[in-house]
């Protein structure tokens, strides 16, 4: 197994599966304003997985190209995080999931930025700048809504509590990182952990939230374990490439 | 205010339109001409966003990574295409809240071609090339419209849709240029949009009841029909170039006129389609209401939060 | 106030470094960063600025334009006031 490759796709799905999540939002927002907010969230994340699967194919060295890998690999070679699965249920539990999910991202691409391989340095440059933006979008609405009325608090907490253990995952670590991190090609997760303890934290103390004292750990997707969901995204994902195999679009 | 004085306020307003001098929201404006712009400005803008549905609908199953962005990021211009013609009815004063409620019951109007479904991925084509095409055509002239606001609203439109027609335009080529199967999707999309299209110019001129006094107002700068007549005429040869056939056996070359004949349309659906009865205004409908209601405690909640922010930012500077 | 409208802010631009910034539109939102965070989404999706200003529509004053005459027509007849009302002879430069 080619770690690189392999790392390469859970940064690429959890963009790709993001994307899609947000992207169904698109029509059905609170307020037309934050329609067009959700679909740049989804247009960079979307953007983000395509460089990533790029990547990713010529490091195969298959001629997999990156709509072959969004499009074309079967449920369990998905690696995405469980968290980015979740369905959206509200708009407060889209803007939970992402502002877990954007808090661990913008650590990540800050380190990220120093990789020893240049591709994933570049990718991350210009992914850390979107990544800000979406950290700074989602904390608003999270403390917003956690701190506005009794009905938005109530619907904020039940979704942080729905969506962390999902949040363990994000720091899974297994030996597809080990010898990465060793070369200086991707930080090390332990870091990003404490600092990303402080930042979630404090957003949710001003969003009047209080995190679950379950720590139970929802893990899975790293290794292809997802859950139901994520058959129905690929469903709908893959429709068109799966009716009609290997023709130009 | 003295009869003389509304005279005179008007023939100085029909002087302002006729030198083609903008009228700007604080200016005096005949009740009339508001209301006409309200009513032409929101129905515009519901456009755009019930608009964002029937392509949204194909978001999620998009063939690859690059149709899949342009969707999206078209789809998003829409929504902000809807917003900047609410802020332009809102210099009438026609509250955005009280103008969507109005969607919402059925009171105001919306163009009617988004009341067809898109049943395939060449319908993404057919809207961007069709449908796009035949709002471009009533939406340039539209730029130079005698009220200040929706003109500029319209200029900041005209430029972002440039990408939209041409985007629909490139699916509906290589689905032409590919399988056999593919070329029928594409040739099956056309059938089904190419004479609502047509509609969405609106009634036939004899039948616009609205149609004169816009055009005096420089509300409107061209007819119904004449719009329409130029949609067949820089379609039909599009059409043609990427082998797809335009599915009217009465269209033919008129070279008298320097334009092409075309067949009757159907003005009973149109109507029907206009009345509610189309294949998807109830969903359509109700999908926009729906998002609103779902937002509803969002909007609170914010407004709530912004509340109590001011009162602490109060309470820490006192 | 389960049904406030949020606010109306008017939005203004800054296209790059040394322009002034230029009204665009407006939009609503429930306060000020919101505003801003909104004004990024909807109107600067083309690169279209590199600032922005946000200003709630109930706080800008307008001139009335009925006033438009006394306003604005007294400083048509000042034409001393622009360069081209002075004669300078054939032969001068830069100036």
């Amino acid at each position: 197994m080619n770690a690189l490759f392999e790392y390469l796709l859970r940064l690429g799905d959890d963009s790709l599966i993001l994307g899609h999540r947000l992207s169904e939002w698109c029509g059905h927002g609170p307020i037309l304003e934050e329609d067009i907010a959700m679909t740049n969230l989804s247009l960079d994340l979307i953007g983000q997985a395509t460089s990533f699967l790029k990547y990713a194919g010529e490091v195969e060295g298959k001629s997999r190209n990156e709509d072959d890998l969004a499009f074309l690999r079967f449920e369990r070679e998905y690696k995405n995080l469980l968290l980015v699965e979740r369905p959206n249920q509200n708009f407060g539990a889209t803007m939970m999931r992402q502002f877990l999910f954007d808090a661990y991202r913008k650590l990540f691409f800050e380190r990220l930025v120093h990789s020893t391989d240049s591709q994933l340095s570049a990718i991350a440059a210009k992914s850390l700048k979107e990544t800000k933006y979406h950290l700074k979008h989602s904390s608003e609405w999270v403390i917003r809504l956690g701190d506005g009325t009794e009905e938005s608090h109530e619907k904020m907490q039940s979704a942080l509590d729905d969506l962390w253990k999902y949040s363990a995952e994000l720091f899974y670590q297994d030996d597809v990182d080990e010898d990465l991190i060793e070369n200086g090609i991707i930080p090390a997760v332990d870091a990003i952990k404490g600092e990303w303890d402080v930042l979630v934290r404090n957003v949710l103390e001003q969003a009047t939230l209080i995190i679950p004292s379950n720590n139970w750990e929802q893990v899975g997707g790293r290794k292809g374990i997802h859950s139901e969901h994520l058959g129905y995204i690929l469903a709908e994902l893959q429709y068109m490439q799966r009716a009609y195999p290997g023709m130009k679009w | 205010m003295k009869e003389h004085n509304i005279e005179v306020l008007e023939r100085d307003f029909q002087a302002k339109i006729d030198n083609d001098i903008k009228i700007e929201p604080k200016d005096w404006m005949p009740d009339e001409y508001r209301q006409t712009l309200i009513r032409q400005i929101s129905q515009h803008a519901h456009s755009e966003v019930v608009g964002m549905l029937p392509e949204g609908n194909w978001i999620t199953r998009a063939p690859n990574l690059r149709r899949k962005a342009v969707l999206l990021a078209k789809v998003q211009d829409e929504a902000g295409h809807g917003l900047y013609l609410y802020s332009a009815a809102e210099t009438l004063g026609a509250d955005r809240e009280q103008t969507i409620d109005d969607l919402h019951s059925g009171k105001a109007k919306y163009s009617s071609i988004f009341n067809y479904p898109t049943l395939s991925w060449a319908d993404m084509g057919a809207v961007g090339w069709l449908v796009d095409g035949a709002a471009i055509m009533n939406q340039v002239p539209l730029c130079r419209c005698s009220y200040g606001p929706y003109a500029r609203a319209m200029v900041r439109v005209c430029k972002e849709e440039s990408f939209h027609q041409r985007q629909g335009f490139e699916i509906m080529t290589t689905l032409a240029q590919g399988t056999a199967e593919q070329k029928a999707m594409a040739q099956d999309a056309l059938n089904r949009f190419w004479w609502p299209a047509l509609m969405m110019f609106g009634p036939p001129d004899e039948d616009s009841k609205h149609t004169k006094q816009s055009m005096d107002w420089k509300i409107k700068r061209h007819t119904n029909d004449e719009l329409r007549q130029m949609m067949v005429d820089i379609t039909v040869p599009q059409a043609e170039l990427i082998g797809l056939t335009i599915p009217d056996p009465d269209l033919k070359w008129n070279k008298e006129k320097g334009g092409y004949d075309f067949g009757e349309i159907n003005w009973d659906e149109f109507w029907q389609v206009v009345k509610g009865n189309g294949p998807c205004n109830k969903d359509r409908i109700e999908t926009r209401r729906k998002a609103k209601e779902n937002g509803a405690w969002v909007r609170e909640a914010a407004n709530a939060f912004a509340e109590k922010r001011k009162l602490r930012n109060t309470k820490k500077a006192s | 106030m389960a049904n406030k409208e949020w606010p109306l802010y008017e939005v203004f631009i800054r296209s790059k470094q040394g322009l002034s910034h230029k009204h665009v539109g407006s939009l609503r939102a429930a306060d000020e960063q919101m505003a801003i965070d909104n004004a990024r989404d909807v109107y600067t999706r083309r690169s279209e600025g590199i600032s922005i200003w946000v200003v709630e529509s109930n706080s800008v004053f307008a001139s009335d334009p009925n006033d438009a005459d006394s306003l604005y027509e007294p400083s048509n007849s000042k034409v001393y006031r622009h360069p081209t009302f002075y004669d300078v002879p054939d032969g001068i430069e830069h100036m």
